[in-house]
Parts: C-alpha cells; sequence; structure tokens
C-alpha cells in the first residue's frame, strides 16, 4: 500500500474546514488504549446496558474523544437551526406529514408500487428481515452474483443481512467508510450515522493494518481514508450488484432518495448493472413538495450541515440496467398499531437523539447491544424483542433533551417512560427492580405509611454506612452522590413553624 | 412475495390511528429570496468544501483549461470543452474509473446549499459525476434556483431516472471527525458559471 498522499488531502492551506461531517474543533485523541467492546450478548437474555456503558467509561481516553465529538455535532446542528427563520415551523410540517402518511400507509405504499413498476422498477415486499434476506439472495442467486456492493442501510443491519449473505457465499463490501471499518472489525454500527464514532483513529489503524495492509503504525486520517479508497475502488469496479437504503420514498413520482456524504450510494448502484433497494415501509412521504422539508431538516440535524455531499434520486433503471426495490415490514406494521408508540415510525435516521443524550455520549452506541443505540433505540427496540431490550428503557436521565431536538417531533422521552410502565405492566422488569418497586409501592400507596417513613429513611441516609448504599442493589448509587439529607422532613417544618404559628394569630 | 404484500398492506389496514391527519400545504419560503443569487450560491459552494472559478469573458474556456492541472484522461460532457476521451454508447460504467477530470454542465443550481443538480441527460454515463478524481462543472447562472423547495419544482425529477444534488466533493469524517474529501467520489468540485 502507497503511503503517497494526494496533496487535496492534506489540506495544503492549513485551513480546517468543517462542513460535511467534520468536526468543528480539531480533535485528535492523545494516547492508544485498547477498545471497549459493546454489550455482551447472550441469546435473548436481558441486555446489561450499563455493565457495558462502564466498561466504556473506563476506557477514559474513548468516552472523552466520544463525548467531544457527538456535543460538538449537536452544536454544529445548533448552529444551522438558527440560520433558518422556518426551522420550527419546518419541524412541525416533518410531523404532520410522516403523521399524514403513517395514517394513509396502505395508500401510499400502493401509490409507490404503481408509479415505480410503472417506470421499470421491480417492486417487492418482505414481511420480514428473513424474507427481504431470501428475496435478495434469489435475485443475486438468478443472476450469478458472487460479489455486492453496499451502501450504509439500518434495515440491512435490522435483517442480519451481512451474516445471511457470508453463509450464502456472497462477498459483501460496506462502501461507507465507518461501515467498512465496522465490516473489516467484524462490529456493529454504533451510530445510525457515523457508523464508527466508538473507535479512536489508532482502533482504525490497528483495524486496516490486520484487513487491508496498512502502516500499523500510520495513525493519520487522511491516510487511512486514502488506503480504504485504493483497497475498496478494484471490489466496486468489479461488483456483479449494487445495494442502497432509502432515505424517503416519494409515492406520487415512485421515487427514492439516498443520501451519503461519500457518494458511495451513487457508486453502488450506478456501477454495476443491478441495483437493489431495501427500503422500511415507514419511509413513505406523499409527493416532492414534502420532499424538501425533509431534505432541509437531515442533515442539518444530523451533523449541521446544510445538506449532504450527495442527495441522489432513483425513480427507475438506468439504459440496460435492472432496478429492485425491497419494501420491509420487519414489525413496522405491529407498530402502527401501538397506540403510545407508532410515532417512533416518524423517526428519520438523523441520530441527532443520540448526539444530545447524555448517557449515550458517554457510554458508547454499542452498549445497547440492539441495532438502534440511543434515545430512539430505547423506543424501537423493545418493539423488535420486549424481553431482550426490556433494560433499555431505563438508560435514560428522562432529561427530554432527545424530543427537543427531533426533526420530526417523536416524543421520545415522553415513550420512554410509557415503556417504563408497560413493561412493569407486562412483568418484564428485573428481579432487583421488582424488589425495589413492590417495597416502594406498598409505600408510596399509604399517606401514613409513607409519612412515617421519611424521618427513618433520613436518619437512615446519614447514620448507614456508605457500602449499603452504594451496593450493587442500588444501580442509581453507582455514578452519583446522594445529596446531604435535611435534619426534619417538610410536614416536621411546616407543623413546628406555620402551625404554632398560625394558633399563635388565633388566641 | 405476493402473499406478502396482502399480509403488509391488511396488517397496516387493521391499524386505525386516532385522530385526523390531513396533508399540510408546504410553502415555498421563498419571500427573502435575494434577487442576485450568484452571491449565496458561491458562499454555499465554498461551504460545502467546492470551488468557483474566476470567469474569463474573453476566452470563456479557459479556466477550465488552467483547472487541469494533473495527468490523466478527461472526459468531456459538453460541447464547449473538448476532452481526450469519448463517451460512446458502447461505454460501460467501469470505463470511466481511469478518468482524472470529468467537465459537466449541471441541469441547475441551488443557492441556498451550493448544490448541484445532474441527472442522466447531462452525465451521459451515470458514473461521470463521481468515478473521475476531479469534476470540473459548468453552471448558467440563469439556472440557480433559491432554496430547495423551488429546486423541487423543477420539471427534471418527472423526466429522469437518476438525478443527483452534488454539493461539493466527496467527503467523510468517519475517523475523529477529520475531514478527508475524496472518500469515495470525486477529490475535488469546481463550478464555472458560463451561460
Amino acid at each position: 500500500m502507497t503511503a503517497e498522499l494526494h496533496e487535496e488531502l492534506t489540506d495544503p492551506h492549513g485551513e480546517h474546514l468543517d462542513h460535511g461531517a467534520a468536526s468543528s474543533p480539531p480533535l485528535k485523541s492523545r494516547i492508544s488504549e485498547p477498545q471497549p467492546r459493546g454489550a455482551k450478548i447472550r441469546g435473548n437474555r436481558p441486555v446489561d446496558q450499563s455493565e457495558a456503558a462502564n466498561r466504556f467509561m473506563a476506557a477514559t481516553e474513548h468516552e472523552a474523544m466520544h463525548d467531544a465529538r457527538l456535543w460538538d455535532l449537536r452544536q454544529k446542528r445548533d448552529k444551522e437551526m438558527h440560520g433558518i427563520e422556518e426551522w420550527e415551523e419546518l419541524r412541525n410540517l416533518a410531523s404532520s406529514i410522516k403523521e399524514h402518511t403513517l395514517s394513509k400507509l396502505d395508500y401510499y405504499l400502493e401509490l409507490f408500487e404503481k408509479n415505480a413498476t410503472a417506470n421499470g422498477i421491480k417492486v417487492h415486499w418482505a414481511k420480514d428481515g428473513a424474507e427481504h434476506n431470501a428475496i435478495v439472495l434469489e435475485i443475486l442467486r438468478s443472476r450469478g452474483v458472487e460479489r455486492l456492493i453496499k451502501s450504509k442501510s439500518m434495515l440491512t443491519e435490522e435483517c442480519g443481512f451481512r451474516e445471511f449473505m457470508a453463509h450464502n457465499n456472497v462477498e459483501v463490501i460496506e462502501t461507507d467508510l465507518g461501515e467498512r471499518i465496522q465490516q473489516l472489525d467484524d462490529e456493529a454500527p454504533s451510530h445510525v450515522v457515523v457508523p464508527a464514532v466508538h473507535k479512536l483513529r489508532t482502533d482504525v489503524a490497528s483495524v486496516f493494518a490486520k484487513t487491508i495492509g496498512s502502516d500499523p503504525d500510520n495513525a493519520d486520517a487522511h491516510y487511512l481514508t486514502e488506503c480504504q479508497r485504493e483497497a475498496t475502488r478494484p471490489l466496486i469496479l468489479s461488483a456483479q450488484a449494487g445495494m442502497t437504503g432509502g432515505n424517503f420514498v416519494v409515492a406520487e413520482t415512485g421515487t427514492f432518495v439516498v443520501c451519503t456524504n461519500e457518494g458511495n450510494a451513487d457508486l453502488s448502484a450506478n456501477t454495476p448493472p443491478l441495483h437493489i433497494a431495501s427500503i422500511g415501509i415507514e419511509k413513505l412521504i406523499p409527493g416532492l413538495n414534502e420532499l424538501p422539508v425533509f431534505i432541509r431538516l437531515l442533515s442539518r440535524s444530523a451533523l449541521g450541515s446544510p445538506i449532504t455531499q450527495y442527495t441522489s434520486h432513483f425513480r427507475g433503471p438506468r439504459e440496460g440496467g435492472e432496478m429492485h426495490v425491497v419494501l420491509v415490514d420487519n414489525g413496522r406494521s405491529e407498530r402502527l398499531g401501538m397506540e403510545k408508540f407508532w410515532p417512533g415510525l416518524k423517526c428519520i435516521r438523523c441520530g441527532a437523539c443520540m448526539n444530545t443524550c447524555p448517557v449515550f455520549r458517554r457510554s458508547g452506541g454499542l452498549s445497547y447491544g440492539a441495532t438502534y443505540a440511543g434515545p430512539i433505540g430505547l423506543i424501537i427496540d423493545p418493539t423488535f424483542n420486549v424481553h431482550k431490550y426490556r433494560n433499555l428503557p431505563y438508560s435514560s436521565t428522562m432529561n427530554g433533551s432527545c424530543t427537543n431536538v427531533c426533526p420530526v417531533k417523536i416524543n421520545i422521552h415522553e415513550q420512554i417512560a410509557d415503556w417504563r410502565k408497560t413493561l412493569a405492566g407486562e412483568g418484564e422488569i428485573s428481579p432487583v427492580k421488582k424488589v425495589m418497586m413492590k417495597a416502594a409501592g406498598e409505600v408510596l400507596a399509604s399517606p401514613v405509611v409513607y409519612r412515617a417513613s421519611l424521618p427513618l429513611g433520613r436518619s437512615a441516609l446519614r447514620h448507614l454506612p456508605h457500602f449499603m448504599l452504594y451496593n450493587k442493589l442500588n444501580t442509581w448509587g453507582r455514578k452519583r452522590d446522594i445529596p446531604e439529607t435535611p435534619k426534619q422532613t417538610f410536614n416536621e417544618w411546616y407543623r413546628k413553624n406555620r402551625k404554632s404559628q398560625s394558633e399563635g394569630e388565633k388566641s | 412475495m405476493s402473499g406478502s404484500r396482502d399480509a403488509i398492506l391488511g396488517a397496516i389496514r387493521s391499524t386505525h390511528l386516532q385522530g385526523e391527519y390531513p396533508r399540510p400545504a408546504v410553502p415555498l419560503f421563498d419571500q427573502a429570496a435575494p434577487v442576485d443569487l450568484k452571491a449565496l450560491f458561491q458562499k454555499s459552494l465554498e461551504r460545502m468544501g467546492g470551488k468557483m472559478l474566476l470567469p474569463d469573458v474573453a476566452d470563456p474556456m479557459a479556466p477550465v483549461r488552467q483547472a487541469i492541472v494533473k495527468p490523466g484522461p478527461v472526459v468531456s460532457c459538453v460541447p464547449e470543452f473538448e476532452g481526450d476521451m469519448k463517451i460512446t454508447p458502447q461505454t460501460k460504467p467501469t470505463d470511466i474509473a481511469p478518468v482524472e477530470y470529468a467537465v459537466l454542465r449541471a441541469a441547475f443550481g441551488v443557492a441556498e446549499t451550493g448544490s448541484l443538480c445532474f441527472t442522466e441527460k447531462q452525465l451521459h454515463v451515470n458514473t461521470t459525476g463521481f468515478l473521475p478524481q476531479h469534476l470540473i462543472v459548468l453552471l448558467d447562472p440563469a439556472q440557480i434556483v433559491y432554496n430547495l423547495h423551488n429546486a423541487y419544482q423543477r420539471p427534471e425529477w418527472l423526466q429522469a431516472h437518476y438525478a443527483v444534488f452534488q454539493s461539493g466533493p466527496s467527503a467523510t469524517a468517519d475517523i475523529e471527525g477529520v475531514l478527508v474529501h475524496g472518500a469515495q467520489g470525486v477529490r475535488s468540485l469546481s463550478v464555472l458559471l458560463q451561460p
């Protein structure tokens, strides 16, 4: 591998450019430190997010970089927001457009199918991930495809697509840099927009040294990016099929839209003769008047950039080419029927809720052990598997920042609270929480018992040894200190001061 | 699978969202549009990492020639400029891979975002938009629209099978937020305003 760089990559003027996904202050990890890995997955057993989060926080350099990088994206988003007078109006519109489309989703799906088919796109329907994978494999097999190039898609992560294709001897090459890093490291993406954001440059250097033969001692981001470009290009040119996701699907024109910064969706779709797009059924919008609302919000919310470098519109196959769209349900129609949780289907996968979330920024996306991490993950993941993801809705401080930044106004923090109630109602609650809740429930149910318990608790807090307050059962105590306890309760104070005062006035 | 199609549509029809969700009217948000959109376009393009070439009234194609500084094949999809590689009906998408520079004309530009729109009509072979190392783009200043709402009123969306907004060169910051141009697509993008 040559270390010779094109001069564009070395920024000869020494200017700091911060468009696209770039960070505004130059960040650089100072030390090399082993990368903390994600949550331990044990079959269907509930994922322990806090265990993985603790390991991430113990890796201080990773935690600090991750926190700084994502907070920077949040601040860039705020700057963009202030530059657009109609920002709040756009958010309201985006929310109502999505609600409208979801309320007539059957109509819009059929309209898209009709228009896309008329333009020469073959439309398929898959009720779950397994069916999606089978449909794609059938298309690839019948055309003798051995190598597939692919742009980033959270839906294919949901479907376990890469593993399935590996078992079926189809080589899948991810073309997004972050996603390719994750594929070569055999790790899931940790963030919907920046999949390798939890890695330091030294982690990437070691992955590339092992897999594509880069210099293990060179952790320069320009060098590593160039190595990947040079290693991936021959694979792109020799692939027989390309795959993309879809950010938005325009029913009235039969168009689907893909947004990338690298141009890798265009490469994947246009270089080989066959293009397959896997798209969730919730991505529909009515028409072209609605599309700019979302294009204007997406990258500004995600990265604080006015638009992605590439916004690509596909309305039919090119001459001599072939185009397929697989519309995938995978739990979405069921979610549409959930009274409290259907608004989660409005999500456009910008990741703004992750960037702003204090829990996400300090624990890393892989700690959630699920396809979707961060606040949006807390409310989507339990719809896939209520038992396995039952602990996730507790990985939130309920500060509501996620709801405030959401470009389509999903009531994320309210849904987190609703999931806690729903999970408790379904008995999906950990044994420790059950014991604590039961005791708390009995005390809180009776005003007399509650009042009697307060002085006890107060004196207990003051006199109990530290180890009894900060133990394994009290997960809240682990990273927090309890404020100093007052000498009396409010009721005691009131009785002593106000009551005696008013009695004094009477007499 | 047709069984799944009916099952999915049936499952959707069995759900009934509470409340009315009318389709909202979307304004164009263009009342503050300046008369001259060129300055705003340039500002937005530069912000996205693109470059503006200085026009030369006496010799309109001189800036294009001057922008070509590296050896390697030049492909031109515009009649104003002659490249050294011809695109014919037999040209395959992968044939564009060795190209160093492609000279293209944009269908139109968007001042809000510095975006250039290309469709298969301007690209001839779709891969001329992103397989070359560098792009040099001619843009008619009369074909700049103010914002994305105006852009989606254009006729191209109902004519083309493939249309892309390219806003600056290919970019990534997937490693520690360090910006690198030329992640997979073009390493640089220069624009010459030329009617």
